[in-house]
């Protein structure tokens, strides 16, 4: 174990250097992969932000249950015993008839409201279920019109279709641009790693006269492809985050003329970290596929 | 030690470089292989490491048949032995203690260890203190003797040279040559072609000589 670790240590170490042998060829390599990576990371975190986003403007989204006008005392508290052992609700809010006149009232529909003779609304509860999933809402609304007494329910959540379907077509969007420019990197790795296979040919060639495995002479190029992403994916993010505090502060005015708060978010250490891991092993594919292809004919004559 | 039996080598093109070989090497010898060029000297010494693969027969060392062997085991066959090119096969850009320290790295010894090995085998080729220079500063001769260094460093139990004194000017070819011997008087079983073979008369070593792909003198 402890030579399989000295062996990958060494390789590190040489990669490190023909890395650092060679300072612009890095850099250029490294922001081609970088800017590259940002496209769909930008992606990504423009699509959690817009997500946010509409969270702050349009609140929680609930479910309005009505019950009958006519729906007496006990019928009222079994529905609220009921919804109290419902799992699938974050909160609810029992809203009875009265408060409901009162509120009406008290935003300038008095005058309207003195012509009746009885208080024409019913109790009702207020939910808000424990997801935004669609289907969690269509699954509860179909359950509560079955329970009695219940007169209506009103389904709030024709805005979270339709954000979740944007928020999907924005998700495959990035997807396929992710793939995309993935393919694109792990080219540009492997043309990369191709030429390192052809300048260091005599190494090689001495390397497998002396007695180097395979392992052995793929080992170094394995690490300067993933070295070679893990900075393309430093990059990355590193552009991401520029882009986000540029435009963190007009963001932030736009939102405020709406009456809102936002600040535009970066990513986060798990997301910077997958960011550079998926940067590290497109560069550990191309190279893998690189040395596959370009050592296997390498002889040492 | 070394066996050779009924070995032919033909290419691809139907050239035939060596036809229905046969010879045994004991431990300890020192072998000087000869014959004119295209007799088929470098491929009978290819064939040792298993840089190439005879067409037909066998090749043995230390009753394994190496011309056999699979591919990945190759590799650790070659760690045993210590090979020297016509040309030095150095690397130009590594340091003379790089280059010789090479095989150490390979094999993953310990850096205190190697260190101390490449500079008892640059002592041994007398290049003691020259360990920084790069390998484009020292003649032809100190060139081949770095390349010997590095194939004794891992300590083989047998040397193989192809025309090692190929380029170099007399003296220094006495010299390497001069090297070879003493490898084989501490133990070594040494296997060197030449055009020269008087340069290794003194030891009186075993020939071998090769003509058109035939061995005509040496088989006992």
């Amino acid at each position: 174990m402890i030579h399989w670790l000295y062996l990958h240590w060494r390789a590190f170490a040489q990669a490190v250097g023909r890395l650092a042998a060679q300072p612009l060829g890095t850099l250029l390599s490294a922001l081609v992969v970088g800017i590259a990576l940002s496209l769909p990371a930008g992606g990504y975190l423009l699509l959690d932000n817009v997500a946010g986003l509409a969270k702050g403007f349009s609140g929680a989204p609930e479910i309005s249950v009505f019950m009958a006008p006519d729906a007496s005392t006990d019928e009222v508290r079994a529905i609220d015993g009921r919804l109290k052992a419902e799992a699938r609700l974050a909160r609810y809010r029992f809203v009875p008839r009265d408060t409901a006149l009162a509120q009406l009232e008290k935003s300038g529909l008095g005058d309207v409201l003195g012509g009746l003779q009885a208080n024409p609304l019913p109790d009702a509860f207020v939910l808000v279920p424990a997801g935004n999933e669609p289907e969690l809402f269509q699954a509860l609304a179909g359950e509560l019109r079955t329970w009695p007494r219940v007169a209506h329910v009103q389904l709030d959540s024709a805005w979270v279709e339709r954000l979740h379907a944007l928020l999907g077509l924005g998700r495959s969007a990035v997807l396929v641009l992710a793939a995309l420019l993935g393919v694109a990197l792990v080219i540009v790795t492997f043309n990369t790693i191709r030429l390192q296979i052809l300048t260091q040919r005599a190494e090689i060639g001495v390397s497998r006269l002396l007695g180097a495995t395979d392992p052995f002479i793929r080992r170094p190029f394995y690490w300067f492809g993933s070295l070679q992403g893990l900075l393309g994916g430093l990059v990355a993010l590193g552009t991401v985050w520029g882009v986000v505090l540029a435009l963190r502060a007009p963001v932030a005015g736009l939102a405020q003329t709406y009456g809102t708060l936002f600040q535009l978010a970066g990513p986060q250490a798990a997301e910077s970290a997958a960011i550079l891991g998926f940067a590290a092993f497109l560069g550990w594919l191309g190279s893998a596929i690189s040395v596959r292809r370009h050592l296997a004919g390498e002889s040492i004559g | 030690m070394i066996v050779f039996e009924d070995v032919s080598k033909r290419y691809a093109g139907g050239y035939t470089a060596l036809a229905g070989v046969s010879f045994e090497i004991r431990h300890g010898e020192l072998i000087v292989l000869s014959g004119h060029s295209g007799a088929g000297k470098s491929t009978l010494l290819k064939l040792i490491p298993v840089i190439e693969r005879p067409t037909a027969g066998t090749v043995r060392i230390n009753g394994q048949a190496v011309s056999r062997m699979p591919a990945r085991s190759i590799p650790y066959l070659r760690r045993n032995l210590g090979l020297v090119l016509q040309e030095s096969r150095l690397l130009f850009d590594r340091s003379v203690f790089d280059n010789v320290m090479l095989p150490l790295v390979i094999t993953g010894h310990p850096p205190r260890d190697a260190a101390r090995r490449v500079a008892a085998a640059l002592e041994r080729v007398g290049l003691d203190g020259r360990e920084r220079e790069l390998p484009a500063g020292l003649s032809g001769g100190e060139q081949q003797r770095v390349a010997i260094a590095r194939a004794i460093v891992n300590r083989p139990s047998i040397l193989i040279a192809d025309e090692p004194t190929a380029h170099l000017d007399p003296d220094y070819a006495r010299d390497i040559a001069e090297l070879f011997r003493s490898f084989n008087s501490a133990g070594v079983t040494v296997v060197v072609s030449t055009h020269d073979a008087t340069l290794f008369a003194a030891s009186r070593p075993r020939r071998l000589v090769l003509h058109k792909g035939l061995l005509v003198e040496g088989a006992e």
